[in-house]
């Protein structure tokens, strides 16, 4: 990790200056010095030697930086994503939840709002300048700030158009982006999860079989957004010894659509999709047209960016809502915020959540700089898996009565974060 | 544009601060705790090689980075300076031994007072020495407003009477920058630092505190007793400004210097997490990643949610150290660092004794002292509790006498 020559010379500086042996010549003063150039000389070296051999290979890019600013356009995205969160999808969230559905007319002004162009470029007629992994967590995250079920409703169709993007080959990302950039808000969903303990996203146990010039698709698929309505799905099946990805129409014979109800997320609709023996073409196969077989592990890293993201606005929700009911709330004669039982949780919610947000926004950056993000998405959502659903708990705690009742919407939260950890796929950046 | 790596210009100053701490400190690591007191000379040798530095604004050392030299040009500049440079080195250094980073000569936490506020002269006359911090008393810990020593006005001198405890170099250091009060009445207003000369008559070391850990560092209790120092010496106005203002321009240093602190657990927290992987990869226990999340073994997973935990500390941190170098206000985000990494440094460091076994226990190991030092990084520069509460009252927006 560290410069050999560096290394080398600073156990032999130890062991000298442990000696006395300096001091006993008189020469310590002089020692000191020559140690003092030395290292100057050192630094400016390794500086040196750290800049010169460019890869010419590489582009290089703008001037890397830590930087936690988010670009201008990103910044009116989120913006404008957050009055819409605050609007139109915090009041609609509640009777969303009970219809176990979206509300047609949210998806109608999500559609007009151009929510799926967002993430598409304009090559493929979409309004993205540009794919940017960060862009689908900021925005991920201001949805989750009006309501988590309703955000994983609204991405769904989105997140079929990255694992297009990222994994199609050109003919599919043509056709593909212009089903999902039709009339309308138009629904779709990635189905990835399965119903094991212990799930590895990475080995589906839904099995793909050549048959003729097609694949024959046989396996069950759980918690799939928008299932009710989805004209089309991404399916991840093993193929060979491999996962791949299956756009599968929801027309098709041999799939069979059932509501779930869950905990949580009950706006997203999510519904159990049964393959089985459905027989889809050969172009059916996300990527038939490449060579290389689909990097399924960015499929999961990239899943985990965008809950990590909507779990972080969700608990930034939280923590709005418990400020403001408990500097409202009276009891023995002042806000309960003045009381530090009270007040450290909600700083233990500040505090989580900042770091759930930075770990989020780190992998989706590498993802972004083409840097490797397994790890990196892994910790994040570990962590967030952790936090998340804590802060659930300690929302509704500190409204007491009032958290359980659904009169607030704490109790939902409570209930949406629970999925952070368990919603493997289904969402993607 | 968000970024949140490390950038390259950064890496040969953090490359060098780990080859001090494995070549340099690890060695001496046991030594310097068992032999509590002694002054450990090889540091000497170290100070020069780190002065060779000093000129290059890229390493100030554990306090004096307080004061970033390179500022942004303008709004939309973005930079990473003095702040973020110092943690990524205190975070290698205490991966090394943060005992004997806290007593390395010229890296007092003095010096980051001196730095802010000091004027020209004082910079001249003061520049270049060794500065500890004298605040905590025996009747005022967390109260700082609380301290009881006074700094009386007698001619071109100030006159100091009192106590402090808990003097981090103490012992060592050329300098101490000594909390008084120069009106009692006066409340924390009146509360102002002088710089008090190592032997000065009427100061007095009293004794070496032996302490749980950091025993490289010595710990001082010193009285003053109509302890006279040049008028000059005092650090900042002196007059008795608004209540709120002389108090929050001492009480800012903490903006930088507790950034600093989350950085010195993130690298106590690192040492023992990377130690135990190593104790675990023998026993044949691996973390895994990119798969779920709810399977493998139980000591594996445990490893990925202790790595987890330290990720988040340390970009807490460098976020921290970020605002600091752009000068955007960081008072809660500061706290926020310290507060997540100080608990999670204590939870990490006794987390891998235990399950290290006999192993993390015994001396033979050294995770057993870095359960013991990381214990003071929960404590000193404003305990957790004291964290917590400048958090909650900033983000609820409450004052000192609504949430106590």
């Amino acid at each position: 990790m560290s410069n050999p020559v560096i290394r080398g010379g600073l156990r032999l500086l130890n062991a000298f200056a442990a000696s006395g042996l300096a001091e006993e010549y008189g020469v310590e003063d002089r020692a000191k010095e020559l140690v003092s150039r030395a290292t100057s000389l050192g630094i400016d070296l390794m500086g040196r030697v750290g800049r010169r051999p460019r890869d010419d290979s590489k582009p290089q890019g703008p001037k890397r930086r830590f930087d936690l600013t988010p670009t201008e356009s990103q910044d009116l995205l989120r913006s404008t994503l957050r009055r819409f969160a605050l609007e139109v999808l915090r009041p609609e969230a509640e009777k969303a939840d009970v219809a176990m559905r979206p509300p047609a007319d949210v998806l109608d002004m999500a559609a007009d709002l151009g929510l799926t162009e967002l993430f598409v470029p304009e090559e493929y007629g979409g309004a993205a300048e540009e794919r940017s992994p960060v862009t689908t967590a900021l925005i991920a995250e201001a949805l989750g700030y009006g309501d988590m079920g309703l955000g994983a409703a609204l991405l769904a169709p989105a997140s079929v158009a990255h694992l297009v993007l990222d994994h199609g080959d050109e003919a599919q990302k043509e056709a593909l982006c212009a089903r999902l950039l039709g009339d309308g808000f138009v629904p779709a969903a990635a189905a990835l999860l399965e119903p094991r303990i212990g799930f590895d996203p990475r080995k589906p146990k839904t099995k793909a079989k050549r048959d003729g010039g097609g694949y024959r698709l046989q396996g069950e698929k759980v918690m799939v957004p928008l299932g009710e309505t989805a004209e089309l799905f991404v399916v991840s099946a093993q193929l060979g010894g491999d996962a791949r990805l299956f756009v599968v129409d929801r027309g098709l014979e041999g799939v069979e659509i059932t509501p779930q109800p869950t905990m949580g997320l009950r706006a997203a609709n999510l519904c159990k999709v049964e393959l089985r023996g459905v027989r889809v073409g050969k172009d059916a196969l996300l990527g038939a047209g490449l060579e290389a077989p689909t990097d399924h592990q960015r499929v999961v890293d990239l899943g985990r960016v965008a809950w990590g993201a909507l779990a972080v606005g969700q608990c930034e929700a939280v923590l709005d809502y418990v400020k403001e009911y408990c500097n409202d709330r009276i009891a023995f004669g002042e806000p309960i915020s003045h009381r530090q039982a009270v007040a450290f949780l909600v700083a233990d919610i500040a505090i989580e959540t900042e770091a759930m947000r930075l770990l989020v926004w780190r992998a989706a950056a590498r993802a972004e700089r083409g840097l490797p993000m397994t790890q990196h998405a892994h910790l994040a959502a570990v962590q967030c898996a952790r936090y998340a659903p804590k802060i659930g708990t300690d929302g509704v705690q500190l409204l007491g009565g009032a958290g359980f009742v659904r009169e607030h919407p704490v109790e939902r939260w409570y209930r949406h974060l629970r999925a952070m950890g368990i919603m493997e796929g289904g969402l993607s950046a | 544009m968000i970024d949140l790596e490390i950038p390259r210009k950064l890496r040969p100053l953090a490359e060098l601060a780990a080859a001090v701490a494995d070549g340099y400190f690890r060695p001496i690591s046991r030594k310097y705790d068992r032999a509590e007191h002694d002054y450990p000379k090889e540091l000497d040798m170290l100070q020069a090689a780190f002065g060779g530095l000093q000129g290059k604004e890229q390493m100030q050392g554990a306090g004096a980075g307080a004061s970033s030299k390179r500022e942004p040009r303008d709004e939309s500049e973005v930079v990473n300076g003095a702040n973020m440079s110092t943690c990524l080195g205190i975070t290698e250094l205490s991966r090394g031994d943060v005992g004997l980073l806290l007593t390395m000569p010229g890296q007092g936490l003095g010096n980051a007072a001196i730095a802010a506020v000091a004027d020209e002269d004082q910079r001249r006359r003061f520049g270049g020495k060794w500065a500890a911090m004298a605040i905590t008393e025996p009747g005022a810990g967390s109260d700082s407003a609380a301290i009881r020593t006074t700094a009386r006005r007698d001619g071109d001198e100030w006159v100091l009477n009192g106590e402090k405890i808990y003097v981090t170099c103490g012992q060592r250091a050329d300098l101490i920058v000594v909390w008084a009060s120069i009106d009692p009445g006066a409340g924390r207003a009146a509360i102002k630092s002088f710089v008090v000369e190592q032997g000065t008559p009427g100061m007095e070391i009293v004794r070496l505190d032996h302490k749980m850990g950091i025993r490289a560092s010595d710990t001082a209790v010193i009285a003053f007793t109509d302890c006279r120092i040049p008028r000059k010496n005092l650090l900042g106005s002196e007059e008795i400004a608004s209540a709120s203002k002389g108090f929050a321009g001492v009480m800012r240093t903490f903006d930088n210097t507790r950034p600093m602190v989350a950085a010195m657990a993130v690298g106590v927290a690192r040492a023992a997490l990377e130690r135990l992987a190593e104790l675990l990869a023998e026993a044949g226990v691996k973390p895994r990643y990119g798969g779920s999340l709810h399977s493998g073994s139980q000591l594996g997973s445990e490893l990925v949610r202790m790595e987890a935990e330290l990720e988040a500390s340390r970009l807490l941190m460098l976020e921290a150290a970020w605002m600091a170098d752009n000068r955007k206000p960081n008072s809660v985000q500061a706290s926020m660092s310290k507060a997540k990494a100080a608990r999670v440094g204590n939870e990490l460091t006794l987390r891998a004794v235990e399950l290290a076994g006999a192993a993390g226990y015994g001396e033979d190991e050294l995770l057993e002292k870095w359960a013991r030092d990381s214990k003071i990084l929960d404590i000193f520069e404003g305990t957790q509790q004291i964290q917590m509460l400048i958090i909650a009252r900033r983000i609820l927006g409450k004052r000192s006498s609504e949430l106590k």
